[in-house]
This record gives structure tokens, C-alpha cells and sequence, in this order.
């Protein structure tokens, strides 16, 4: 395995050996507490331009799982066709796997994909620095190749367009009871699975289609990676199908964000965003609480909401906001991630609740 | 609710045993730290003494009763408590409380059972409701069917098809539980667990699936979480106590670990749990297929674990949540900052490995199956699978040295071996990697699955490349730094490199070279921090493990020199547990209270010293020598404190002061003139102080030369012994060449300790606390049996009752020559012989012993506390009480595991096989044993009693007890020379007769019948047919659940108590109510 130095920004180092493709690569580094889920992970969209750290050090222990797709032409054990991330970072690839639905190993599969993977890293003090200082922009160089050195930028690009289809996809088509509207900023597969499980189309749009004269009962509006301020396009297509009907609205991650500012709130970068499976949310006003899976750098700024607009949900570590609600119109959404893969279900009943609404 | 809640009465686990350990007293003592928290007034039933929960200051009121309903009823119409928290001591809690709830007795004293309520405990517990219960909610469960009768068991076990597994209900730990390949098997199991239990369940065998659990939590609010997940590395078939455990689970996707934690979810709040509860799953490792195995209401070993693995405080924030708060109210107790609404992230890996003891009983079966014969557990924490693993081997303590680069281990048949597992499993998967077998070859024979295989080839491969480069004789500063690093990386200790190398000569100069070798290379360990939160957020506690993957430290050394290092315990087992985690926790508040930073080492997941609350720092890693000395260098200490944990600490004195290191307290010198049996023996012939003639001898002939000399009995202590007791009494030539077959072999570098045995003495312990060589405080106690009787075994009584003025006289003045003599500062013990005022003495340890939270407790002196002053060099003052100011008495009596360690001889000897105590107070000797003997388990008879009582002594000893058992009424039965003995005296008996006499009744078929409900066997001594003729009644009453009693002393001192008072004349009287 050839030596590899990650450069953060600010100047730190730190050295390990390759595993997966052997690319040097730049991105924004990023850490990740979930536990498992890497192949999820790894073909999340939102994921894209970012080299993804996973602090829990053990990874690859169960290889890749195959990647089919099912009759609903989703793959059926990953989020998207391929992977999103620039790089993995790990303390301690698992070289050889074991579990009874892979197919290969990460490191055959990242290699397959042109995706540079490292290992040996001490990935808590990387994990301590990114908490101190805020994510950064880092490169992975190879110790024998001094002189290829990546470069990459990752705020002001808007990686919505590099991630979302180019034409509209429909699903369940003609079958579905009611018809969703998805625009499809970097849509997880899981969410569209996550729909049509409770019977309904699903209309998947680019995120900057004009939609807003299509036949839909309700619209949804997906994750994404990157900046939402590059997305306005998408935020003028939302308001103005605000403007025409009251149909109703759900938003997941970036949607959230997107649909807040359709609701005229603006949105802030966190310090080191909320990637993990332990993200606790309290619903506003309740004694209810969530164990949810995320994946964001940015929020909606609450104080910022409009007169109409209340937060429907609130991270119970940093008090952030986790999802807003009209005050009388049907619309709502979810920072966290509802469909969870990876991460735990215990929000799933969103979709319910939006189905539920279709009218 | 919790407003109205202002005395709440908590109810412990009793002693240690196997299945119930430590896990307990740290619960309890979460608990009542919650509750103190609020303000609430706390009460505590728990007769383990040794235990911090029955510390001064941690609950408002303690009885060291037993807890057992009609106790905990008597303690509840006097204390009337708003509440009670019935799941923090154990499956013994829970039964208890299930039927004071069964009987009314709750509602009749208007007494609120906090957290989870007692339908839903009946609900996990009762098998046929618990499937039923999760049928309504389409989980499914193993297909048992349960049984009440053995026609029953037979009908089921045909219907769901051979192997099945059997377990009693209402039983902790698979007691009574096993697997049946056939319809003998199955007889003779079910026989066994219908004596615990009315119940059995007949299950299929789902042998080789995984074994997976969750440990969760719920409010009263509906609020779910599971705070950790844990994978047993041993497939199903093996109990997951007996299992090596890691957390978090490894070899699950994503999509396998939420199934199974949602499913937890879902049945937490389908049976309407209030606290905390622990799912276990079989799972498929073909399919995501499940099923669920069991739910325990209640906190557990597991959750234990769970709680030291991930820092998350299980049972204290399972108490808040009884009293009704949310866990939205409730703060994450490491970051402070953050709630305790969410799920520990781990970034590092844990791993649990048992503790056996099986070399110390005679006859047990070493066969791992479904039913628990652990009596400890070490948790190991990296930062890779190899690191934890091998650092658990280590911490487990048997003179392992991790994976590899062990003693090899002789077996015939390795695939036999492989396939049957033993409490050396791991060690026989190193011998079959060490000769080529394949991962999937073991896999194949083993059903681990492949990952955790793949694994442990990694050390093995790195072990075989340094054997490899070893060859070439090249100095170790030459070794690829690479390799060496790796190793290191691989959790490989500095003697495994030393020794893989091919390192000739002494191993520990070895170790060292390798030492220096690594740190002039650069090759340290870094200090990394148990946070939750995967460094999320900063961690405001220092809960520390050391790892070598990993370039930086998370703790900042300032080098104040303010530092003072507890060493602990490690792994409870048999000879040390409880007693001496509670020595710890007194150094460490005493040193914080002092002023100093109180840090400890300590791996034993089961204990409070290891919570991260009680101690400044605390570093969960290896009580090695290598360990201990990267943290004194990290940590670079005011000084070391190795006098309250053991005998671990006791044993690095030496070796730490050679590097210089401080020990607080009595000197390395001095300990090593105690320990060294040669040197203490020269000082007390220099002091004139008596001792039992011994020799250690090279020869048979020299053997019986000694012999010849003092004449038999004799104590023999051979210093290798491949299997069975480490020392033994021999009375005759044949036992003596019995048990010398046993030892490997006798020579000039293993020589046997031959000593002579008196007979009818009586042993007498010192405890006590010196300072510059004075006795500033003491305590003397005498064991209820005669010597012969391990001290770990015997019952005790302080303070004394039965010693002549003159024999405590000179126990005083010798013990103060001795401490004089070696300088004590700090913690002894002597233990003494004492036989008309004749005084030897058998043993000093210049460290706590086993009996100092007892006297401690009983005189309500610290004796710790005043150790440590002593040992930071603190002014002390004696303390103005002494034993001769009790008005009352302690008793002190040992807890056996026997009925859990199958076809163990159930007798005692001078070794110990105890695995827990209790300590009891009352106003006089009998009303504490009384109590004292209710707690380990025993029960006074209603019916009759099987008396066979060894040779002409020990009969005559009985003789009495015989008389007042005839007077009140009980029915005897005894043996032909006890029978005889009996009537020859005038008490009126049944003969019996033994199995294989000729003649009825036969005794074996009067306990199956249950007409005998108490058995004292007392064989004349050790010979082979003397042992096999009282071994089968004495197994087969501890097999029918029937108290059974080896010891006269004790025996006569039993049926005393309960002759001469009945249950009802027992005060209920709390600790503080005895002054």
C-alpha cells in the first residue's frame, strides 16, 4: 500500500497508506460518527465534493453489497449509480470482509469507481481539529508523487446541478394513487423508495424544472449537496407553487433549507455540519424526541423564519433547526433524514404523515 | 411524580456468584447516586457487605439482610418507603419483588414500584407470556414450548426435533439450562432444572446463528433509544456470559443493525418497559432472518458493559427515569453540555472476554454451552480488533500473554477441540492458525464467522513475519520499524515481541529491550478519550484508554506532580472480586478529598472503581507492568499506590520500583520480605516468631524425608499443577502421591512447598493499618471452621467470641513486631494458627485483604481511609474505639456457585472455591449467622436431615447439633458409621444407605423425593473413595437445590442458630442501628 499525507488547510498533516483508487484528491473534509453504512454513505449525493471521514475506525468489515437494481429501476442496496464522495478517510480498513451479500471488497469497489480511499489515519484527532477549527478544505497527496497536487473548491459550486437528473424520471407510473412531485436535488433512492412503498407516483424533476404548471398532488422537494444559496433557482420554482396552491409541501435536508427560504428565511454554514446516526431532535412544544440519521453543513436560521412559519423540529445538542412547518398550509419539512439508509427509522412516519395529506 | 416520591427503598443482588457479580453493585450504586441527586431518602437491603453501595454515605439506611421477601417485608412495614426500585439488583431483586407483588405486599404498604411496572417484568420473565406478548406484535421468538412435566419435556423436545436446548424459568444466568442431542440427555437436564424452577422450556437449537443484543431505553414520555449494540464473537449455543462480546457489533450492514435496533423499539414499548432493558437476538448470519432469544427487564451484565463500553450511565439515568423524569430532562454526563436524548457514538472498539476458574474445582465439566460458569470479565478497548483482543488476553490474567506467543497448549484432537468449546477456545484457534489451518477450516468447525477469524489471523501472520526475521539473529534495533510498529498497532505487548523474535534469556529483560528498542524508534501509545460522541463534542470527563492507533494524546500532561495512580484489581475471580474494588474506591475519594488527582488503572467492566465519576482519571487499560509504566510516564506521578487492589498490584512493586517509579506506602523491599517465602520465614526465626514447619523440597525422597520428620496430615503446594487445586492436605501416602501425580513434575526449579498441617487449630486473621511500622488501627477475627479451610472459604466472626484473652494478646504483640519489623505503612493482613494459646503464623500480605470492607464496616472504622493518609504521608490518629467495644457481632459467610458449575465436587479444602461473600450484624453469634446464612442461599429445614459426618472427631463434634435437631423435631437420617454413632448416643435415626450399599432407603432416592431438606457431609479426609462415596449425595443435593453443609464447625453452628431462634426473633436493625 503506497503512503499517502492528508493537508488540511490550516496546515496539519497527517499520514496513511492508500487502500482504494490511488488518485490524489482535494475536497472539503468532512467527519461522519455513524457506525456502520458505508456503502449508503458513500453513493449519498450530498455527499459530493467532500472527503468523507468516518470516526468509527473499523471499516470494510462487511464488504460491498451487489449493485442491482429492482423493478422500480432504483439500485437496491445503495443510495444513487455510484459514488458521490471524493475519498473515504478510515483509522482501519478491514482488507478482508465477511457477510453473506457482498460481492467485493471496498477497496476492489472504490477502485472500480476511480475513488481514492485512505487508511491508518488518526481519524479522532482529524475529527478534533475539523470540531475546532470547522470543516476545511484538505488534499490527499501520495508521499511518492510530490508534485501532483489536487486542487478543488468547494463553496460558491453548485453541486445540485452535477448530482441531480437531467430529465424527468417517473416512477410507478400511472399506479400510484396520488402523484408526488419530486424535485431532485440529489435525491437518495431510499426517499423515492420510501414513497412509493405507500402507493404513490413519483415524478422526479431536475432540481431547476419548471414544475409548477405539471399535474401533482403533493410536492417534494429532496437533499442535496453543497450550498443551498446556489439553488435559487429551485427556491423561485417552490414559491411560486406556494403561491398558486395550497398542495402540500415536504422537504428532507437540503429541502428543508430550500423551502425555508421559499418561506423567506435565510440559511447559515455550520461549523462542522451534523453527519451521524445520533442526531437528537425534539419536536417543538412536545415531549417527543428522535433519534435521526444526518448528513448537512448548512441550517435554516429559525429567527429568520417568517410570521407564517414556525420550527417544527430542533437539534437537542446545539439547538439548530431541524425542520419547519406552515402555520396553517400544509407544508413541512425535516433537516434529518426521515428515509434514514443508512442510519434509524425512527422518523419514517413523515412520509405517513405527507401521504397522508394528498388529497 | 417525582414530587411526591421521598423515600425510596432499593433492593440489592446479594453475594457475588456466578452469573450475579459486581455488575450489581454498580447499578445499585448508580442508582442511589441518582437518587441521592434529587434529595430523596434512600433505604438499601443488601448483605454483601464487601460491596460500595453499602458504603458509608451512599444510601441513608443499610441492612445487610437477606433479600428475600420476608425480609424485604419486614424492612418495608419499618422504614415505609414511597418507592421501590426493584430492577437494579439483579434476577434476585426481580424475583423478590415479583412475589412481594404476587403477595399483596406492595399495594398492602401503599408502595409505588418505580420504572418499569411489575406486569411488564412478569411479561419478559413468564416464557409463554413473553412469546405471546410478542406475537401481538409480530416479532418472532424462538418456538419453545413450556413444560411443567418431564412427559411433557419429552413430548415437546420430539415434536420440535433433536437438539433442543432446556432452560428453567425464572432463572438467572441459564442456570439449570443446556443442550439435549437426545432423549437421555433431555431426562436428565430436565430433571435438574425442574428442582429451580416449576416451569422448563424445551426451545430448538438454533446453534451457529449470531448472537446479537441492544441494550435500550424508554421513558415514561414513549422516548426510545438503544445505547449500544453488542455481537458475540462465540456463535449461539454458547451463553453470552460465557461468549467473548464485542461493542459495537462488526459484522452487521447497516440495514441488519437499524432491523434490529427498530425491532428493539418496538418491543421495549410494546411491553411497556420504564428504564432500561436488554434485547438478545439469534440472527441469521445467511439471511436477515431473527428471532428474538430473550428480553431482560431490568439492568444486567450486558447492560453493565454496555455502559463502561460507551460511557453512557445505564442504571443512573434508568433511575431518573423511574422517578418520572424524561430523558429530554436529563444531561449527557461526559460532555455535560449535551442531553441524554441520543446514541453513544463509538470511535474505538470493545471487546469482553470471560474469566474462568474452572482449574479450581474438582470434576467440573470444561465444556462452554448455554449455561454460565464464568466468575469474571475483563473489557479491552482499542482502536483495532487485534489491539482489543489481545490486550483482553492479557487482562484476563491466567499467565496468557495475548493470542500468541503462549505457553503451548497440549491437545490431542484439535478439530475436536475446535468444534467443542472449552474455556481455552481462543487459545486452541491460535494453536490450529499457528499449524496452517485455514480461516474457513475453523470457521467450519467453529461457526465464527469469518471476519473475527480473519482477524486474529492478522496478529497471527504479523506474529509469524517477526518469528521469520527473528531467525536472522540480527539485534532488535535492527527490526523493520515497520513491523515493530504494527505489531504494536496489533496489540502485540512488548514480551510477545520479545518473544516472537526469538529473545533468549530472562523475558523480562527482554521486554524491556523491546521497550527501549519502540521508544527510540517512536513508537508510543497515545491517550485517547471515551467521550460519546466520537469527539463530536469536547468530553468533560477523562475516561482514557491507551491505544498505538493514533498520533495524538487527548489529555494535556502538565506535569504537576499532583497525580497519585490507584492500581485495581482487574477481573474479579475466585479469591479476588468486590472487596477489593471497594478498597479502591475508598483510596481514590480519599485522595481527592486530600487534594491530590486521583487516577485510576483498572479493566474490570463489572466494578465502580471503573466509573469515570469516582476518580479524576481514569484509564480503562491493562494492569501490565508495560502499561502501568507508558501511564506513569505520561502521568508522571506524585506516587503509585499498590496496597488495595490485590495481589495484581502487589506483584508490580518490585519491578515498578526498579524503574523508580514511587510507591506510596510500605516499601518494594519490604513487600518482596513478605512475599518471599524464604526471606519471611528467616525474619520471623530472626524475631522469634512461630511458624509451621515447611520445606521446599526437590525430590520425592526428600518429600517423605520431611515427612517422616513431622508426620502426615501435610499442607503441599506444588509450584506447577496441570489441573485441579493449586495445594492440597494430604493425610496418608496415597493421597499424597494422588495429588503429586498432578503436578508436572518435581524438581530443582519446581520444588513443592511441603508444610505441616495442624489439625483442630484455629485461625485467626489480622487486619490492620500501620504507619512507620506502628499499628495505629486493627482488627482480629476467627474463622468459624477449623484450619483447613481456605480463609476465602471460611466463615468468619469478628469481633472474636471463642478466643482466650491471652491467644488475642499475643496475636497483638507479634503483629506489631512485624509490622515494626517491615516498616509497614499502610494496609496487612496476618493470617494466624492458633491452637491453646499457641501461636504460629501462616501468611502476611503488606496490601488490604480480602476482609477489610468487613472489619471496616462492622467496627465502622475506614480502614482504607486511614491507609491512604498514612500513605500520602498525612497525619493520622488512632482511632479511640477498638473491637472490644462491639455490642455486637459480624459474621461473615461465603457464597458457593456450585449448583451453576456442573458435576462439580461440591466440597471445600485449602484452596478457595467461593465466589462471593456476605456480612451480617446481630446482637449475638447465631443471630448473625442466622442472617448470615439466609443470605448465601441456605434455608432452615422443615423436614429431615441427612447427616454423615466424617470420622470419630467430627462426629463427636456434631453430636450436639444431632441432639438438638432430634429435639426439635426434625426427622435424621444417616450414614452407617454416623447412624451408628447416632443411636450408640442415644438419637434416634433412619439408616441410609450410600449409593452403591447395598440396602434401603437409599439416600439418593429420599433427595429425589425431597423428604431431605438439608444435607451436612463432612468427608473424613481426601482420599479417592472417601470423595467418590460422599460425592455423589453431596452433587446431587446441590443439583436438587438442597442446602448443603461439608464443614461440622459450621454446620454445628448453623443448626445452633436456627435451634435455638427462629426467623421471627431476627431484629430488623439497620447498619447505623447497631452502635
Amino acid at each position: 500500500m503506497r503512503n499517502v499525507t492528508l493537508i488540511l488547510d490550516d496546515g496539519s498533516r497527517f499520514s496513511g497508506k492508500s487502500f482504494g483508487y490511488e488518485r490524489p484528491v482535494a475536497g472539503e473534509v468532512v467527519f461522519n460518527t455513524a457506525m456502520t453504512g458505508y456503502p449508503e454513505s458513500l453513493t449519498d449525493p450530498s455527499y459530493a465534493g467532500q472527503m468523507m471521514t468516518f470516526t468509527y475506525p473499523l471499516v470494510g468489515n462487511y464488504g460491498v453489497p451487489p449493485f442491482t437494481f429492482g423493478p422500480d429501476t432504483l439500485p437496491e442496496f445503495m443510495e444513487s449509480e455510484r459514488i458521490h464522495a471524493e475519498a473515504i478517510i478510515v483509522s482501519d480498513y478491514s482488507p478482508e470482509y465477511s457477510h453473506w451479500n457482498a460481492t467485493e471488497s471496498l477497496a476492489q469497489w472504490l477502485k472500480r469507481e476511480h475513488v481514492t480511499g485512505i487508511t491508518g489515519i488518526d481519524t479522532r484527532r482529524l475529527t478534533k481539529v475539523l470540531r475546532e477549527h470547522g470543516v476545511m478544505m484538505g488534499k490527499i497527496m501520495f508521499d511518492d508523487e510530490p508534485h501532483k497536487v489536487p486542487e478543488a473548491e468547494y463553496e460558491g459550486i453548485n453541486y445540485v446541478d452535477r448530482v441531480s437528473c437531467k430529465e424527468p424520471v417517473r416512477y410507478n407510473e400511472g399506479k400510484g394513487k396520488k402523484k408526488v412531485l419530486l424535485v431532485d436535488c440529489g435525491v437518495k433512492a431510499n426517499i423515492i423508495r420510501c414513497l412509493l412503498k405507500r402507493d404513490v407516483e413519483v415524478i422526479r424533476v431536475p432540481w431547476n424544472y419548471d414544475f409548477t404548471a405539471m399535474d401533482y398532488d403533493g410536492l417534494f422537494i429532496s437533499n442535496g449537496p453543497g450550498d443551498p444559496d446556489t439553488c435559487n433557482e429551485a427556491v423561485h420554482h417552490i414559491r411560486r407553487a406556494m403561491g398558486m396552491s395550497d398542495r402540500p409541501i415536504f422537504g428532507i435536508c437540503m429541502g428543508n433549507q430550500l423551502l425555508a427560504k421559499a418561506g423567506g428565511a435565510t440559511v447559515y454554514k455550520l461549523k462542522y455540519g451534523h453527519r451521524s446516526h445520533n442526531q437528537p431532535v425534539r419536536m417543538a412544544g412536545t415531549e417527543r424526541c428522535f433519534i435521526t440519521s444526518q448528513n448537512h453543513g448548512y441550517a435554516v436560521d429559525s429567527r429568520t423564519l417568517g410570521a407564517d412559519w414556525e420550527p417544527l423540529f430542533v437539534n437537542m445538542n446545539d439547538g439548530s433547526n431541524e425542520g419547519i412547518r406552515h402555520k396553517s398550509k400544509p407544508w413541512f419539512s425535516a433537516q434529518f433524514h426521515p428515509e434514514a439508509a443508512s442510519g434509524p427509522t425512527d422518523t419514517e412516519f413523515l412520509f405517513d404523515e405527507f401521504v397522508k395529506l394528498l388529497r | 411524580m417525582k414530587d411526591e416520591i421521598k423515600k425510596v427503598l432499593l433492593l440489592g443482588s446479594g453475594a457475588l456468584k456466578i452469573g450475579e457479580a459486581g455488575e450489581f453493585d454498580y447499578s445499585g450504586s448508580q442508582a442511589l447516586k441518582a437518587l441521592k441527586e434529587e434529595g430523596i431518602e434512600t433505604v438499601l437491603i443488601n448483605p454483601n457487605i464487601a460491596t460500595v453501595q453499602t458504603g458509608e454515605g451512599v444510601a441513608d439506611h443499610i441492612y445487610f439482610l437477606p433479600v428475600t421477601p420476608y425480609f424485604v417485608e419486614k424492612v418495608i412495614e419499618k422504614e415505609r418507603p414511597d418507592g421501590v426500585l426493584l430492577s437494579f439488583g439483579g434476577q434476585t431483586a426481580l424475583n423478590c419483588g415479583v412475589e412481594l407483588y404476587r403477595a399483596g405486599v406492595f399495594d398492602k404498604y401503599n408502595v409505588a414500584v418505580l420504572g418499569t411496572p411489575v406486569q411488564a417484568i412478569m411479561d419478559t420473565e413468564d416464557r409463554e407470556l413473553f412469546v405471546e406478548k410478542l406475537n401481538e406484535i409480530e416479532v418472532k421468538t424462538i418456538r419453545s414450548c413450556a413444560v411443567d412435566t418431564l412427559q411433557d419435556a419429552r413430548r415437546a423436545a420430539h415434536e420440535l426435533g433433536y437438539p433442543v436446548i432446556i432452560r428453567a424459568a425464572y432463572a438467572l444466568g441459564g442456570l439449570g439450562s443446556g443442550f439435549c442431542d437426545n432423549q437421555e440427555q433431555l431426562d436428565a437436564l430436565a430433571e435438574k432444572a425442574f428442582s429451580f424452577s416449576p416451569q422448563v422450556l424445551v426451545e430448538k437449537s438454533l446453534k451457529g446463528w449470531k448472537e446479537v443484543e441492544y441494550e435500550v431505553v424508554r421513558d415514561r414520555y414513549d422516548n426510545c433509544i438503544t445505547v449500544c449494540n453488542m455481537e458475540n464473537f462465540d456463535p449461539l449455543g454458547i451463553h453470552t456470559g460465557e461468549s467473548i462480546v464485542v461493542a459495537p457489533s462488526q459484522t452487521l450492514t447497516n440495514a441488519e443493525y437499524h432491523k434490529l435496533r427498530s425491532l428493539a423499539i418496538r418491543i421495549i414499548r410494546h411491553i411497556g418497559i420504564v428504564g432500561e432493558c436488554n434485547v438478545q437476538y439469534a440472527f441469521d448470519p445467511e439471511s436477515e432472518d431473527y428471532r428474538v432469544i430473550e428480553v431482560n427487564a431490568r439492568l444486567s451484565r450486558s447492560s453493565a458493559l454496555a455502559s463502561k463500553a460507551t460511557g453512557y450511565p445505564l442504571a443512573f439515568v434508568a433511575a431518573k427515569l423511574a422517578l418520572g423524569y424524561g430523558l429530554f430532562d436529563l444531561k449527557n454526563s461526559v460532555t455535560k453540555t449535551t442531553g441524554a436524548f441520543f446514541e453513544p457514538a463509538l470511535d474505538y472498539v470493545v471487546c469482553k472476554i470471560p474469566r474462568w476458574d474452572l482449574g479450581k474445582f474438582h470434576g467440573v465439566e470444561r465444556e462452554l454451552g448455554s449455561s454460565m460458569k464464568s466468575v469474571g470479565e475483563v473489557m479491552a478497548i482499542g482502536r483495532t480488533f487485534e489491539e482489543a483482543i489481545q490486550k483482553g488476553l492479557r487482562m484476563i490474567g491466567q499467565g496468557m500473554h495475548g493470542f500468541v506467543e503462549n505457553k503451548e497448549l497440549v491437545i490431542d484432537d484439535v478439530d475436536k477441540a475446535l468444534r467443542e468449546p472449552t474455556d481455552k477456545r481462543i487459545f486452541v484457534i491460535s494453536k490450529a492458525m499457528r499449524a496452517g489451518y485455514t480461516v474457513d477450516r475453523i470457521h467450519h468447525l467453529t461457526r465464527i464467522d469469518k471476519w473475527f477469524l480473519q482477524k486474529l489471523q492478522h496478529i497471527m501472520d504479523t506474529s509469524k513475519e517477526m518469528h521469520r526475521w527473528g531467525e536472522s539473529r540480527r539485534p532488535l534495533a535492527e527490526m523493520p520499524r515497520e513491523l515493530l510498529r504494527r505489531a504494536k498497532v496489533q496489540g502485540f505487548s512488548d514480551f510477545q515481541i520479545a518473544r516472537a523474535t526469538g529473545y533468549e534469556g530472562d523475558m523480562e529483560e527482554g521486554a524491556l529491550s523491546v521497550r527501549s528498542c519502540r521508544m527510540q524508534a517512536g513508537i508510543l501509545p497515545v491517550v485517547k478519550q471515551i467521550d460519546t460522541l466520537a469527539a463530536e463534542y469536547p468530553a468533560q470527563t477523562n475516561y482514557l484508554y491507551l491505544t498505538y492507533s493514533g498520533t495524538d494524546n487527548d489529555v494535556d500532561y502538565s506535569g504537576d506532580r499532583r497525580s497519585v495512580v490507584v492500581l485495581g484489581s482487574g477481573a474479579y475471580r475466585i479469591g479476588s472480586s468486590v472487596e477489593f474494588d471497594w478498597c479502591g474506591v475508598q483510596a481514590l475519594h480519599t485522595i481527592r478529598k486530600e487534594g491530590y488527582r486521583s487516577v485510576m488503572i483498572n479493566y474490570n467492566p463489572e466494578t465502580v472503581s471503573t466509573d469515570y465519576d469516582v476518580c479524576d482519571r481514569l484509564y480503562f487499560d491493562e494492569l501490565t507492568f508495560e502499561r502501568v509504566m507508558d501511564i506513569i510516564d505520561l502521568e508522571n506521578p506524585h506516587g503509585v499506590i499498590v496496597s488495595t487492589g490485590g495481589q495484581i498490584p502487589n506483584n508490580l512493586a518490585l519491578r515498578l520500583d526498579a524503574r523508580q517509579v514511587r510507591i506510596l506506602g510500605t516499601g518494594a523491599r519490604s513487600i518482596d520480605n513478605a512475599e518471599d517465602r524464604d526471606k519471611f520465614s528467616a525474619m520471623l526465626d530472626r524475631i522469634g516468631v512461630d511458624q509451621p514447619e515447611w520445606s521446599a523440597l526437590t525430590s520425592m525422597e526428600d518429600i517423605h524425608a520431611f515427612i517422616g520428620r513431622v508426620g502426615f496430615p501435610v499442607l503441599v503446594r506444588p509450584s506447577y499443577v496441570l489441573s485441579g487445586a493449586a495445594m492440597n492436605v494430604c493425610s496418608n501416602q496415597e493421597e499424597l502421591e494422588r495429588f503429586l501425580k498432578l503436578a508436572a513434575n518435581v524438581s530443582k526449579k519446581h520444588p513443592v512447598v511441603v508444610s505441616r498441617f495442624i489439625e483442630h487449630a484455629k485461625e485467626v486473621e489480622m487486619d490492620a493499618v500501620a504507619q512507620d511500622g506502628e499499628i495505629v488501627a486493627y482488627a482480629i477475627s476467627e474463622h468459624i471452621e477449623y484450619a483447613g479451610v481456605h480463609s476465602g472459604d471460611a466463615t468468619i466472626q469478628f469481633p472474636p467470641q471463642k478466643l482466650y484473652v491471652e491467644t488475642v494478646r499475643r496475636i497483638k504483640r507479634i503483629s506489631r513486631q512485624i509490622a515494626r519489623e517491615l516498616h509497614i505503612s499502610g494496609p496487612f493482613n496476618i493470617q494466624y494458627l492458633a491452637k491453646d494459646n499457641d501461636i504460629k503464623v501462616i501468611e502476611c500480605n503488606l496490601r488490604a485483604s480480602r476482609s477489610f470492607p468487613f472489619v471496616s464496616k462492622v467496627l465502622k472504622i475506614n480502614f482504607i481511609e486511614l491507609a491512604t493518609r498514612v500513605m500520602l504521608g498525612l497525619p493520622v490518629e488512632k482511632p479511640d474505639k477498638n473491637l472490644f467495644d462491639l455490642d455486637y457481632v459480624g459474621i461473615k459467610a461465603s457464597q458457593f456457585s456450585f449448583s451453576r458449575l456442573q458435576k462439580a465436587d461440591p466440597v471445600l479444602g485449602v484452596d478457595m472455591v467461593s465466589t462471593g461473600e456476605v456480612g451480617c450484624i446481630g446482637t449475638d453469634t447465631s443471630c448473625a449467622v442466622l442472617k448470615a446464612m439466609l443470605s448465601v442461599g441456605y434455608r432452615i429445614p422443615e423436614k429431615g436431615v441427612l447427616l454423615s459426618t466424617g470420622n470419630a472427631k467430627q462426629k463427636a463434634d456434631m453430636l450436639e447439633a444431632a441432639r438438638m435437631l432430634h429435639r426439635k423435631g426434625y426427622r435424621l437420617y444417616a450414614t452407617g458409621g454416623s447412624s451408628r454413632f447416632l443411636s450408640e448416643n442415644g438419637v434416634e435415626n433412619t439408616r441410609v444407605y450410600w449409593p452403591g450399599e447395598e440396602g434401603h432407603p437409599q439416600a439418593l432416592d429420599m433427595l429425589h423425593r425431597k423428604e431431605i431438606d438439608m444435607v451436612v457431609n463432612i468427608p473424613k479426609n481426601l482420599t479417592a473413595g472417601e470423595l467418590d462415596n460422599g460425592y455423589r449425595i453431596r452433587r446431587a443435593a446441590i443439583d436438587l437445590n438442597v442446602p448443603l453443609i461439608t464443614n461440622a464447625r459450621l454446620a454445628s453452628a448453623f443448626i445452633n442458630a436456627f435451634c435455638t431462634m427462629t426467623v421471627d426473633d431476627i431484629a430488623i436493625k439497620s447498619w447505623a442501628e447497631y452502635k
